[in-house]
């Protein structure tokens, strides 16, 4: 392959304007609505790629996602309901399993050799690869107050809780956004 | 052959998807601009992503060759 061939293509230099009338950055805003570690792989995959192509990277953990900004073997849950939610769905990269196949954590467990096997980085690899690149980490204070977690359960990089009008201020300057 | 007499050499070989881009991207900011980074990686996808990611940052790809079972490119950093 010819390397001029490769680089004939400059960046994209056209300025984009966004809804509110503020120019489009060269950023990255995503939604972790999903604690699966499959789709979650996928989600800090992107955002690590992402900022090493120079771009600034928002994730906006909710709901399920939440269960990844969890420091590991925490237990969470304030009334009876949200405790048995805490035992049975417990935080952290290590703790969550794949969307499909998990079979009670056999599926994890192969999947977690499987990825060793082929020499691809484990999960809080991927995290702590992320929070070095500067990526910026954002809990939904709605879901955190519904599924009874606290945010002193969150990994120290997380900012602190916000709603969904500062997720569509990131995104509406956002060259890129995914809901994951 | 192009001439890297001063390249940084940078081992990517074992690594996958992102961690060559990632590891790129940390080594091109201990270079000067002007110099070049030497790499080795094993990943097939680096064919693809790294022109994307050379395209994406406007650093220059100098060149990119496969050899028997490694991939070996050089980067130049621009600015």
């Amino acid at each position: 392959m010819n390397a001029s061939d490769l680089t004939a293509f400059p960046a994209e230099s056209v300025m984009h304007v966004s809804s509110n009338g503020k120019a489009v950055k060269n950023k990255l805003s995503m939604v972790v609505f999903s604690g699966d570690m499959d789709k979650v792989m996928a989600a800090l995959i992107i955002a690590t790629g992402a900022a090493a192509s120079g771009m600034e990277v928002t994730m906006f953990f909710t709901f399920w996602g939440l269960k990844v900004i969890e420091k590991p073997g925490q237990l969470t849950g304030k009334g009876w309901m949200g405790r048995m939610m805490g035992v049975m769905n417990r935080g952290g990269l290590d703790a969550i399993g794949p969307s499909r196949l998990n079979m009670g954590g056999m599926g994890r467990w192969m999947f977690k050799k499987m990825m060793k096997e082929k020499g691809v980085a484990s999960l809080p690899e991927f995290y702590e690869t992320a929070v070095d690149l500067g990526v910026k980490m954002m809990p939904c204070q709605m879901s955190l107050d519904v599924m009874e977690f606290d945010a002193k359960n969150f990994q120290a990089n997380v900012t602190s809780p916000v709603g969904v009008a500062t997720f569509l201020e990131e995104a509406a300057e956002s060259k890129v956004t995914l809901f994951i | 052959m192009t001439d890297v007499t001063n390249a940084k050499i940078l081992d990517l070989k074992g690594l996958l998807c992102p961690m060559p881009v990632v590891k790129m991207a940390k080594a091109i900011k201990e270079v000067e601009p002007g110099q070049t980074i030497e790499a080795l990686a094993t990943d097939p996808g680096v064919m693809a992503d790294i022109p994307a990611w050379c395209r994406t940052t406007g650093n220059e790809l100098v060149s990119l060759e496969k050899l028997d079972k490694q991939y070996r490119f050089v980067v130049r950093r621009t600015k």
